[in-house]
């Protein structure tokens, strides 16, 4: 009798969940779990944070260590896919070798956003994405004064709150009118901006890069009404792109993001998906979504590796995410899509804890708290339970 | 070397050793510990390595820091005891610790 095997495509957060969830689930075929970063699988959040600052190892960011694999039965294999070929159950890997699979698992995660900006190849100029991204971007920190940061999303202000950290000059670019524009509102954007001009950060709103200048490497950073803004290096957070080519390629139905259905089954049935790469239609929000969430891979790895083990599990788990900077942690419960009422606890002009609750109809939908653990846990529960809060539920003095 | 007991929710025994320089959290997923997410990273911003540890030790191992507390704050489980494992940096004087799970991680 032949063992069955199940390969797993991409190792980091939902692909090291999945392998793992793969042996709670009592899956006792093989395993193998393919990564090209030639790392023990990492906590991708702490890279913009404690690993740039250069407060912690890669070995203190492995999810879980390398003697867990080994005792699980877990093959890590340091290999880059070219192909999938569902009709005979191959992958070929791109040193020409080929790799047999029962059940197939697509964890391909996502890719920084490419600046389409002249000059955006110079030597010095960054994205953020691997631990790899990061060591060169601490390296070239050492000696330089002036960085750059390109988006004032997340990434961009994580960024500049760890390299203020190591003592730069920083300064945020961001084309709309205010950092966060695309995930917060206007209030919470004020809060952030404010903390980090407080902190000695530059930030500049409806600034638009024309142009990377430099001889040989970056030098300046050209906005479109013609400001250089002098930068040694240059860090691009603009956001990131599912990595979905392999999919495609082998005729997986892909709509931004390989299309699951809520059992993270593609559409092939001996293949699921997981993570960054997928789109799900969440029945909560009524429509097709993509997350870019760490808590989200987690979930959709655990039910997809529920599916292959012939058992059944359905996302449903609220979205949430998390951002630390300076002494700030911010924990975000909910997508706030349409929402047209917002409640504040707390002074975000003044104060360094607050939270922000977006409402539609009188229903609370998301929040974003600020050192607020206890909002934030109030307001998932209120949320995935739906339950009906007054306004003086959410404004409240909080408990410490 | 120092081990330490996991008692699920229906009282299966986990053991598992403990390794310095870690937390009670990575301990428990490094172990294969189930019942245990830690879906964060030990950012003690999930909530999801809640443990509840034995009474007799909590003196040894501590009580729950004011963060742990707003984390755990609204959960149905909290015991007194409670703890986020990632919390708790691991010492070899927990030699013979345990520390029970609650039904679900949240």
């Amino acid at each position: 009798m032949t063992v069955s095997q199940a390969v797993i495509i991409g190792a980091s957060h939902a692909g090291a969940q999945l392998a793992a969830s793969l042996r709670q689930e009592k899956w006792d075929g093989d395993i193998v779990l393919i990564g090209n970063e030639s790392a023990v699988p990492y906590h991708r959040p702490p890279l913009s944070k404690a690993y740039l600052a250069g407060r912690s190892t890669l070995e203190e960011l492995e999810i879980r260590n390398l003697e867990f694999y080994a005792k699980q039965n877990i093959q890590l294999l340091d290999a880059t896919v070219e192909a999938i070929d569902r009709s005979s159950g191959l992958l070929t890997l791109s040193n020409g070798e080929t790799v047999a699979y029962d059940e197939l698992a697509l964890c391909l995660g996502s890719r920084a956003r490419r600046l389409p900006t002249p000059g955006a190849d110079l030597a010095g100029v960054f994205y953020l994405r691997t631990a790899a991204d990061v060591e060169l971007i601490r390296e070239a920190a050492t000696t330089a004064s002036n960085a750059v940061i390109v988006g004032g999303g997340y990434i961009g202000l994580e960024t500049a709150s760890s390299l203020r950290a190591l003592g730069l000059h920083v300064t945020v670019l961001e084309a709309t009118e205010r950092v966060l524009e695309r995930v917060t509102a206007p209030e919470v954007s004020a809060f952030f901006h404010r903390i980090h001009q407080e902190a000695g950060v530059s930030i500049r709103t409806g600034a638009l890069v024309e142009a990377i200048t430099g001889e040989n490497r970056v030098e300046e950073v050209v906005l479109a009404h013609g400001e250089s803004i002098p930068a040694d290096i240059v860090i691009v957070g603009i956001g990131v792109e599912p990595n979905t080519e392999l999919a495609a390629a082998a005729g997986l139905v892909v709509d931004n993001g390989v299309v699951i259905d809520s059992h993270a089954r593609t559409s092939d049935p001996h293949i699921v998906a997981a993570g960054d790469c997928t789109s799900h239609d969440y029945a909560r929000y009524g429509r097709r979504i993509r997350l870019e969430s760490v808590p989200s891979a987690g979930e959709q790895a655990k039910v997809a590796a529920a599916t292959i083990s012939g058992k059944s599990k359905e996302i449903a788990a609220l979205p949430w995410f998390w951002s630390d900077q300076y002494d700030l942690k911010l924990q975000i419960a909910g997508l706030n899509t349409g929402y047209d009422e917002v409640i504040l606890s707390g002074d975000p002009s003044r104060d360094r804890d607050f939270s922000c609750f977006y409402l539609r109809q009188g229903q609370l939908i998301a929040a974003d708290c600020v050192n607020r653990p206890r909002d934030f846990m109030f307001s998932k529960k209120v949320i995935t339970q739906r339950t009906p809060v007054e306004r003086s539920d959410l404004i409240r003095v909080p408990a410490n | 070397m120092a081990v330490v007991t996991f008692v699920s929710y229906d009282g299966e025994k986990f053991e598992a050793t403990l390794k310095e320089g870690q937390s009670l959290m990575q301990v428990a997923v490094n172990d294969a510990i189930p019942g245990i997410d830690g879906d964060c990273g030990g950012e003690a911003a999930c909530g999801t390595c809640h443990v509840v540890v034995d009474p007799q030790w909590s003196e040894t191992v501590g009580l729950s820091s004011p963060e742990e507390e707003e984390m755990l704050s609204m959960n149905p489980e909290r015991q007194p005891t409670s703890r986020l494992s990632c919390q708790m940096a691991v010492s070899a004087a927990w030699d013979g610790l345990t520390v029970e799970l609650p039904e679900f991680q949240m």
